[in-house]
Parts: structure tokens; C-alpha cells; sequence
């Protein structure tokens, strides 16, 4: 191996070792540890004085009491039970939107297609929190929704639905929508008219052959489409904390909080290590679909 | 089979209207007269006025700025090297693990990135401000910029570069003069990703930021928590405009690319 290629090779590795992969190995090993009174507030510390020895005194203080503590504690188990719930709610209903918006953007006339091709890309350009932030002027008691209704007479008194889990579903729902329709819309636009076609000679129906053809064969865009969504969503912060109220628990949320707020360290860092473990599931399925639609391609 | 039925225009209606009517509603309502933001008083642009003498928006704005414009250029550089090496690279000790670390960072939840990292900063003793910020950014901006380069290259002939080498050009120059041109369009792309993540980014930043470094997204939240204020509405309006403008002139350049690229290529057919 030659110095070149080392030197290519190695500037890439080691900035991604030292700022990502360490970075984990020290949450990992802070949510060992105990909470103290001290800087930093947790014990034990590695004393880099003592070399060999102060690691093995290091490593034989480790327990995995605050796992159990989570373990325990109803406000944890309850949050990523919670997380996981809105979030899979909210990808289906973004799959709900999103497939017949993307079906609409395939089937278009084709001189139409790169228009509406901006139109998605356009909000997943824009700020992700100033898209959060318009649904709260639409959404609160006086805001704009209500007006509406109250005004056409749907409703009498205004709706609240600022500050509770239905605001975060229709948040995450609304800035997550142009990742479900981006690959459902790569597939379909691949789809070949002809099989359709077959299939109506063949004394198929249109809604058959939708439900036999179209879906079976946009499954990958699909897929990646719910991935895509779910697995931001699980982890999501600003959502919950604009639009959720008090009683929205989103580990994201409660994890930002045990850090900033109550300054326990090792307790956000075990919040940490469980909410990846609970992703690693999805991670690994999302990449194996990602692979399969890489080979069907080539 | 292309034409519009009924049922698809009604979705792409009502979808569009979903995504493009909260952000309408934002952009109205910035021109309203009266600080209630959900009563309309008359048409006014005070608003901009108000945030251009906004000294801590203007000051977090600079911040953002220099931010993205460093971590971009930071990212563009480790992510173009990084592509180079997932496609070029070969065989080598730990390529698992790099090809991990490109792309978990694209579907980490940044609560734990943003976590990670500044428990990073402390452990080593690393001031947290702009340089903190600047690292993090370029870290997982990065690996956003690898994805899109590396696709590029895996598409491209890799004859021509090799046929640069034979003729004598050092690995450089045939990087340089040849791998470079041709990719230039997806480090172009990965590099406007990079600053865009890098510009929008609030949770990261906010943990890694110290109390001596606000970025635009954290003045932003903070102020959103207290409610709607049509300052914030000016300046969602100038940046949605902002958006629009580079996204609109970015997709005709591309498209003006393209239409040259296969008039070259037919050409190209017509004299062999």
C-alpha cells in the first residue's frame, strides 16, 4: 500500500473514528457509570495518570444500574412504547398521502413532471423548523384552522389541538410527507404502462390490476418510503416540543430533557444506548431493501 | 396511459395544498400590520424592518453563516475523499466499519449525535463555540455528501481515467483533470446538501454550542417556544424566498447540463 492511498484512505477514517465512532464508545461508558456531584458529573473517571491500572479501576466501578432504572422507571419504558407507537401511526398516514400524491406525479402528463418534481423537493429544501413552526400558527385556538371551521360552521367552539399528540402526528406527518413520496415516486416512474395494459386485456379490472401490479411492484419504494419516515420520527425533538404538549412523551424529547434539565449524564446516556439498540432493527432492514433495489437496477 | 384522471389530479391538488398552504399562510401573514398574528390589520413590510434591527437575529445569522460556510467546505473535501474511498478504495483493513460509519450517521436520530458529541468536546477539554460547531457539522454533513459523490462515481467509465494514467498524467492530475470534471456536478450538489443541513441544523448545534455561540435555529426556537411573532414571519418568508430562488435556479441549471451533455454525446455518435 502505497503512502497516497494510505493518506486517502486514513484522513476520512480517522476523522469519522474520532467524532463518531468515539463519541459513542464514551456514551456507552457514561451510561455505565453513576451520577455525582462533580465535574463532570459522573463517577468513575478514567485517570490517565494511573495508566493500565486506573483503566481497570475504571472498568470494575461499571454497572448497569441505570438500564435497570430505566428498566423500572415508568416514564422510560412508557415514552419508547409512545415513541414507537406515533411514530408508526404517522407513517402509515404518510404512506395514506403520500402514495396517491406520488401516483398522481407519475401518471401526469410528462411535460408536468419536473414541476411537480419541485414542488416535493421544494419544502425538504426548506427549514425543517420553520415548517414546524407555520403549522403553530395555524394550528392553535385562534389560529387559522379554527377560524375556518368555526367560520363555515363545522364547529362552535374552537378545537385544541396545538399541544397535544394529535398536533405531533399531523407535524411529523406534514414535514415528513416528501420522504414517502420521493422513492414511492422513483418506483412508479419505472413502472412499465404496458403490463398494465396486459393486465386490462386480460379482463383485469383497473382497481385490480392497481392492487395486483402497481403496489406489487413499487413495494421497494414503498418500503424505503416507511423507512425513511419511521426512523427519524422515533427519535424526533423539535416536533414533540413545539407542538407536543406536557403530557407527549417522545424519547427524543425526554432524553434532551434528562441531560439539559435534571444534569443527569449517565441516565440520558443509557435513554441513548436503548433507543439505538430499538433502531438498529429498522436500520438494518432499511439497508438490506436499499441493496436488493440496487442489484434489481443493475 | 399519461394523462390526468380525475382521481390523480384531485390528489395532487389536495397533496400539494397540505404541504404548500401552512408555509402560504406564514409568507401572508409576514406583510400583516398588526402584531396579533391571527387578526389581519392591513397591509405593512414593518416587520422586515423590525428584524433588520434585530441585533441578536442578525448577529445569530452571521454565526450560522460562517458555520455552514466552514463546516460545507470541510465536508465537501472529507466527504468527496470518503466516496473515493467506499467505490476505489478496494480492499483494505476496516472497511466494514468505514462503510458504517458513512452511512449510520444519514439515519442516526441527531438527539444522540448532538449527544455523543459534546460529551466528545468535554471529555477531551474542547471549548464549546463556533469551532465545536463547525466539527459536528462537517462530521455528519460529511457522510451526506460521500452518499451523493459516491453514487456519481460508481456510474462513471472508469477507462478514461485510466487511459489519463497511461498517457502519463500523475494520479493526481488524472484527479484533478479528469475524475474531478466529470463528478463535479454530484460534489456541486453534495456541497449545497451540506450547507443546507449545516444551515438548518438546531438540535446538534444546540448541544454542542455553548452558551457563546447562538446559531440562527436556536435564536428561532427559542423564540417560537414564547409563540407566533410576525418577526418570525419576515424572516421564514425571506428564507422560504431564498429556498425557492436557489432551488428553482439549481434544477435549470442541471436540466441546461443535461440537454448539452446529450446534444455532446450526439455529436459525439454522429462523427464515429
Amino acid at each position: 500500500m502505497n503512502l497516497r492511498r494510505l493518506s486517502l484512505i486514513a484522513v476520512p477514517y480517522l476523522w469519522l473514528f474520532g467524532l463518531f465512532f468515539v463519541p459513542f464508545l464514551i456514551v456507552f461508558k457514561i451510561s455505565l457509570s453513576d451520577i455525582a456531584l462533580s465535574i463532570p458529573p459522573y463517577t468513575p473517571t478514567l485517570e490517565l495518570s494511573e495508566g493500565w491500572a486506573g483503566f481497570k479501576d475504571m472498568v470494575s466501578k461499571f454497572d448497569f444500574e441505570n438500564f435497570e432504572f430505566l428498566a423500572t422507571d415508568d416514564l422510560y419504558w412508557k415514552s419508547y412504547l409512545s415513541s414507537v407507537q406515533i411514530a408508526l401511526i404517522s407513517t402509515f398516514i404518510c404512506l395514506l398521502i403520500g402514495f396517491p400524491i406520488a401516483y398522481g406525479m407519475a401518471n401526469a402528463p410528462k411535460e408536468w413532471q419536473p414541476t411537480l418534481m419541485l414542488l416535493v423537493i421544494l419544502p425538504f429544501w426548506t427549514s425543517f423548523l420553520i415548517r414546524v413552526y407555520s403549522l403553530i400558527g395555524l394550528l392553535g385556538q385562534e389560529g387559522l384552522l379554527n377560524q375556518f371551521l368555526m367560520w363555515i360552521g363545522l364547529i362552535n367552539d374552537p378545537l385544541i389541538i396545538l399541544n397535544t399528540n394529535l398536533a405531533v402526528y399531523i407535524g411529523i406527518v406534514y414535514t415528513y410527507c416528501p420522504f414517502m413520496i420521493l422513492p414511492i415516486y422513483a418506483t412508479l416512474i419505472k413502472l412499465d404502462g404496458s403490463l398494465l395494459e396486459a393486465a386490462e386485456d386480460l379482463g383485469c379490472s383497473r382497481t385490480e390490476a392497481f392492487w395486483r401490479i402497481t403496489v406489487p411492484l413499487s413495494k421497494a419504494g414503498i418500503i424505503a418510503g416507511c423507512f425513511l419516515v419511521f426512523i427519524p420520527a422515533l427519535g424526533e425533538f423539535v416536533i414533540p416540543s413545539l407542538l407536543g404538549g406536557s403530557d407527549t412523551l417522545m424519547i427524543g424529547k425526554v432524553l434532551y430533557e434528562e441531560f439539559f434539565s435534571n444534569r443527569d449524564w449517565p441516565v440520558a446516556g443509557a435513554v441513548a444506548v436503548i433507543l439505538l439498540l430499538i433502531l438498529i432493527v429498522p436500520i438494518v432492514l432499511y439497508q438490506r431493501n436499499e441493496q436488493k433495489m440496487m442489484e434489481a437496477e443493475q | 396511459m399519461r394523462r390526468l384522471t380525475w382521481f390523480n389530479a384531485t390528489s395532487l391538488t389536495l397533496g400539494f395544498a397540505f404541504l404548500y398552504i401552512p408555509m402560504l399562510i406564514v409568507i401572508i401573514y409576514s406583510f400583516n400590520e398588526s402584531r396579533l398574528v391571527t387578526v389581519w390589520g392591513g397591509f405593512s413590510t414593518k416587520w422586515y424592518g423590525e428584524l433588520l434591527q434585530n441585533e441578536a437575529f442578525l448577529s445569530a445569522a452571521w454565526v450560522t453563516f460562517k458555520v455552514g460556510f466552514f463546516s460545507s467546505i470541510i465536508a465537501t473535501v472529507l466527504g468527496t475523499m470518503g466516496a473515493y474511498v467506499l467505490v476505489r478504495g478496494g480492499r483494505f483493513y476496516g472497511r466494514t466499519l468505514f462503510s458504517g460509519m458513512i452511512y449510520a450517521p444519514l439515519v442516526m436520530p441527531e438527539v444522540i449525535t448532538g449527544l455523543s458529541l459534546l460529551l466528545l468536546f468535554i471529555s477531551i477539554g474542547l471549548d464549546r463555540g463556533l469551532f465545536t460547531i463547525i466539527l459536528a457539522h462537517a462530521t455528519f454533513s460529511m457522510c451526506y455528501v460521500s452518499v451523493v459523490v459516491s453514487s456519481r462515481l460508481v456510474s462513471f467509465d472508469r477507462s478514461v481515467e485510466e487511459a489519463a494514467l497511461d498517457l502519463g498524467a500523475t494520479p493526481f492530475e488524472a484527479f484533478r483533470l479528469v475524475t474531478l470534471p466529470i463528478i463535479a456536478p454530484a460534489v456541486i450538489s453534495g456541497w449545497l446538501l451540506a450547507l443546507t443541513l449545516s444551515l438548518d441544523d438546531l438540535v446538534i448545534a444546540s448541544f454542542v454550542a455553548g452558551p457563546s455561540a447562538t446559531t440562527l435555529p436556536i435564536k428561532v426556537f427559542s423564540s417560537i417556544r414564547l409563540g407566533v411573532s410576525p418577526e418570525i414571519n419576515a424572516l421564514s418568508t425571506i428564507l422560504i424566498l431564498i429556498v425557492t430562488v436557489g432551488t428553482v435556479a439549481a434544477s435549470l441549471t442541471t436540466k441546461r447540463a443535461v440537454m448539452r451533455r446529450q446534444k455532446a454525446e450526439q455529436m459525439a455518435d454522429q462523427s464515429s
